[in-house]
């Protein structure tokens, strides 16, 4: 059944996909055919048609992550023909349309690999490294109570720009899975970023660096390597200036960083 | 099958002057001793603004909190995609808002059919609320000046709206769930992701815990606490069709309702006029376009029938700006049932564009003429590249084509002043509840709702329940846990052991077709009728014809939307169900059966200003439900019709 001449006006695609039964099993890819694929239809909408296909086959359909379809949860997470989230720039997986492929085209589905982000099962890993990163800094350590009036720290506007442009990370992890060294510095950069640029990050602004690059040493994420693959396979156009804001900052942290009295629990 | 029984609803609303009347409850509320609040356990489902605001606050007062998210990392959660912004009466801008006439607009905008103490309440904390999130760091858009700015938003006559470019919900998200997981780093909160809540555990009829699958080993687990927390999200997915998330969906309340919880106005749903229309068969989820757009885009067909030609081609005079022609005075800014009910009118009638004929034009043309192209990204820029990804089509050269797709659900869980539910210990917060909104949510107000449960209003209400009643130290060996999980294990077991030849998407997008046609926007008694016949033929079929492969015991996430559909099939019965009996236009839903001369929307207060709370009273072929109603009165808004004329 390989990609005939039946074309009713749709796609017909080739697709060998990373299957893997869980953690423990070796994966590997089987090879699918899938015929009139319209051109307008997403790139998960497509995967859809291909597991009701396997169902109606008796094949056990293809697991992969996915809940909002447009672009903003961070969950959809494959590499396809070799790249993060496909060939179109600042395009998560679940925004990227089919009219990007030809008829006849052959498309490698993959899933996120970093050593930080074990295999679940065929297509989907496991990314709570990045929640054990923020647990342990990427926040503003303010209780839920009565806090100042909101217009009472005014915030230039390029500052408040620059923070949100940073705090558009979705936590996708493409930036790690784009990186030789699975460097998780553009998503780390981008949080620094948007709490040291606002004056409500700044009190916390050394132990939070110090803290969140332990633990994204601790959870196994390789070193930068200054290759810069993390911002072209980038969503949302994190831009690689948050990883030199990390430098700085971690580099102004540690020479001046006290030993903590009370950080041996974890803050 | 519906015959209204003993109240059993009281709302505990307090009484007195309406704008004391959140501070004179906290007072009378009895407070948890700061020393016995870490014995007591809260256990929260669902990490949206409702359910992270919550966990963190109630763990920033001490309580032991364990949280259930049904992603790999709480950050996904629904809330993450709304985009437009969220209210506050702060009267920045001195417009002429404040609480009160925050108040007064979501009082009027539900359409008479909320509770006065609890929109009061609402409007009070929607200013500290913009504090607190400022304070975690959120950056909301600033004036060159450095202060916070505003914008109008669906149909408000003030600038409340705070916003984060065109991720507002993204952004109140992240703060929640950063200080959400600086209480798991202190190890106040235990975490556990990936978990989907399959049952509710009652004891002695106290909610004392959960049965949750683990998704990627199927495992099968129980949860013991105090109290149980719902911040489950709304049901829109109801439709398979709707703006909301893929994972978004009903089991948590539903099975919350089968063990006796009251749902609350099932059938109040919201339509949302701008959303991307659908492409084709294989469409699995809508996205919306930020009403913020009808700010500045006009919305027109061509003024007569069948006009196939390409827009630019269409001379002004044979176009109809239909909302600014029959509505002058709101123009494109009318609430969004109105624009969502006259887009379907204008396609209804031949008049709709694009290849299908089911979309309207909103046009950025004058708006680009008037403040130049850089303005209109500036504003718009990011929907404007969401709306050319999914279409091919550049809205600054091109209209857009819009057209209305359900966004949200007004119904949910009955729950009293303090977000409880009418089983004691369970509470329900942010879509998940029957919700301050009454029939008609205004834009901007979810979010406001969500953090404002969240942040503001379980912290002080949960401690009645704790420092109220005994609660005896239950176990997750107590019997009903066995019995919860049995019944759970038994669903899924059925659920994989059917081997039909339907797929649950299948039945799922029979259903969805079924409740937009016949319980959608525009409801009448016939396509009532029919419609709870199909959707009964359809439940039989499902369980006779479902095809699920694979087994429990691994990452299956056929199984899991199997689990969803059921549920949604029951749903959607009681839905129509809740419809039918409602034989007035109000709010989101029109009745045909109830409107003026003139076509719009009649409402009957007289016998239906009333929470419909339905109890659920039995299974079968037609499950049935006892009709409990909670009187609404209202003391400071008068009530009026709707005019936006
Ligand atoms: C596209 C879009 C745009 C919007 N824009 C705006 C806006 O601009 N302003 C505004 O005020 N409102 C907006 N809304 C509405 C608003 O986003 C939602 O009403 C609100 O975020 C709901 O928050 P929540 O915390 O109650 O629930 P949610 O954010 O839905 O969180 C609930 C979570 O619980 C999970 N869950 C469900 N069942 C289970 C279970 N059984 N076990 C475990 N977890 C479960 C769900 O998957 C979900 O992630 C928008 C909605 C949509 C769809
Ligand atoms: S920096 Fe970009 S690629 Fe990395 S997690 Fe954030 S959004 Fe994803
Ligand atoms: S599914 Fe949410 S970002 Fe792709």
């Amino acid at each position: 059944m390989s990609g005939g001449h039946d074309n009713h006006g749709g796609l017909n695609l080739t697709l060998h996909v990373w299957r893997q039964k869980n953690r423990e099993a070796e994966g590997h890819f089987e090879t699918y055919s899938l015929h009139g694929i319209s051109e307008h239809c997403s790139f998960l909408e497509m995967l859809d048609q291909l597991n009701e296909q396997l169902l109606r086959e008796g094949r056990e359909p293809v697991a992969f992550d996915h809940d909002c379809r447009e672009g903003i949860c961070g969950s959809c997470s494959l590499v396809i023909n070799g790249q993060a989230h496909g060939p179109d720039r600042e395009t998560a997986t679940c925004q990227l349309h089919m009219r990007r492929f030809h008829d006849g085209e052959t498309i490698y589905i993959e899933p996120f690999r970093a050593k930080a982000f074990p295999i679940v099962r065929d297509l989907v890993c496991d990314r709570s490294a990045f929640d054990r990163i923020i647990a342990r800094g990427g926040f503003v350590s303010v209780n839920t109570g009565s806090p100042q009036d909101a217009n009472a720290i005014p915030i230039p506007k390029e500052n408040a720009d620059l923070a949100m442009d940073a705090a558009a990370c979705i936590g996708c992890g493409a930036c790690v899975a784009a990186c030789p060294n699975a460097a998780a510095m553009l998503f780390v950069g981008a949080k620094i970023s948007h709490l040291s640029l606002l004056p409500q990050g700044q009190p916390e602004r050394r132990r939070r660096v110090l803290a969140m690059v332990e633990q994204m040493d601790k959870e196994g994420f390789g070193n930068c390597g200054n290759i810069y693959e993390c911002e072209a396979a980038c969503p949302k156009g994190i831009s690689v200036e948050n990883i030199a804001r990390l430098n700085k900052e971690y580099l102004g942290a540690s020479l001046t960083a006290r030993p903590e009295k009370e950080s041996a629990g974890g803050f | 099958m519906t015959t209204p029984t003993t109240p059993i609803l009281d709302s505990k609303c307090p009484t007195g002057p309406m704008s004391e009347r959140w501070s004179k409850h906290r007072f009378e509320l009895k407070l948890v001793n700061p020393a016995n609040k870490r014995k007591f356990h809260v256990l929260v489902v669902g990490t949206g603004l409702a359910g992270a605001s919550a966990a963190a606050s109630l763990a920033e007062l001490g309580y032991k909190v364990t949280v259930l998210c049904i992603h790999d990392t709480p950050r996904r959660a629904h809330s993450i995609a709304a985009q437009g912004g969220i209210n506050g009466a702060k009267n920045y801008p001195n417009d002429g808002d404040s609480v009160r006439r925050l108040f007064y607009d979501t009082v009027k905008g539900g359409d008479y059919r909320a509770r006065e103490s609890n929109v009061h309440r609402l409007a009070e904390v929607s200013t500290s609320i913009i504090d607190q999130c400022v304070a975690q760091g959120v950056p909301f858009a600033r004036e060159y000046g450095g202060l916070l700015d505003n914008r109008s938003f669906g149909g408000a006559q003030v600038s409340r709206t705070f916003y984060a470019r065109g991720q507002t919900g993204q952004q109140l998200l992240l703060g929640a769930y950063q200080s959400m997981m600086r209480q798991v780093g202190l190890g106040k909160i235990t975490l556990h992701a990936r978990r989907e809540m399959l049952d509710l555990v009652v004891v002695d009829g106290v909610a004392r815990g959960v049965i949750a699958r683990e998704l990627t080993t199927g495992a099968i687990e129980r949860y013991a606490a105090d109290a149980v927390l719902l911040a489950t999200g709304g049901y829109g997915n109801v439709f398979f069709l709707s703006t909301n998330a893929k994972f978004s969906n009903t089991t948590a309340i539903w099975r919350a309702h089968k063990r006796g919880a009251l749902f609350g106005n099932p059938c109040f749903t919201q339509i949302h006029p701008t959303c991307i229309p659908v492409s084709g068969s294989y469409q699995s989820k809508l996205t919306l376009m930020s009403e913020s757009l009808r700010n500045d885009g006009r919305v027109w067909v061509p003024k007569s029938k069948g006009d196939r030609r390409s827009p630019d081609l269409i001379p002004e005079a044979e176009r109809d700006y239909y909302l600014e022609r029959i509505y002058p005075s709101f123009g494109n800014l009318v609430p969004r049932d109105i624009a969502s009910r006259r887009a379907k009118e204008m396609a209804d009638a031949g008049r709709g564009v694009g290849e299908s004929g089911m979309a309207v034009y909103l046009d950025f043309r004058d708006a680009i003429a008037r403040d130049g192209a850089a303005r209109i990204r500036e504003r718009y820029g990011n929907l404007f590249q969401m709306y050319e990804r999914i279409t091919a089509d550049d809205p600054y050269k091109v209209p857009m084509r819009i057209y209305p797709a359900v966004h949200y659900t007004m119904g949910g869980l009955w729950v009293d002043y303090n977000l409880e539910s009418t089983i004691p210990g369970l509470f329900v917060l942010g879509e998940a509840n029957f919700s301050d909104h009454g029939a008609n949510r205004l834009g901007a107000s979810a979010l406001m709702q969500g953090l404002a449960d969240g942040y503001f209003v379980i912290p002080a209400t949960i401690g009645s329940h704790f420092a109220g009643r005994k609660l005896g130290a239950v176990s997750t060996d107590h019997p009903s846990f066995a019995a919860a999980e049995r019944d759970v294990q038994g669903r899924v077991g059925k659920l994989l052991s059917i081997d039909g030849k339907r797929s649950a998407d299948d039945f799922h997008r029979e259903l969805g077709l079924v409740m937009w046609n016949q319980c959608g926007m525009a409801r009448s008694e016939k396509g009532l009728k029919s419609a709870l016949a199909t959707i009964r033929g359809l439940r039989a079929e499902f369980w006779q014809n479902l095809r699920v492969l694979g087994s429990g015991e691994e990452l299956n996430r056929e199984l899991e939307k199997a689990g969803r559909v059921a549920d949604f099939i029951e749903l959607a019965e009681l839905m129509v169900i809740d419809a039918e009996h409602r034989r007035e236009s109000c709010g989101g839903h029109f009745r045909e059966e109830s409107q003026t001369p003139e076509g719009e929307a009649l409402r009957d207060d007289a016998n239906y200003a009333y929470v419909a709370a339905w109890q659920h009273a039995g299974d079968g072929p037609a499950m049935s439900w006892n009709l409990h109603k909670e009187p609404l009165t209202f003391e400071e808004v008068k009530l009026t019709q709707r005019s936006y004329k």
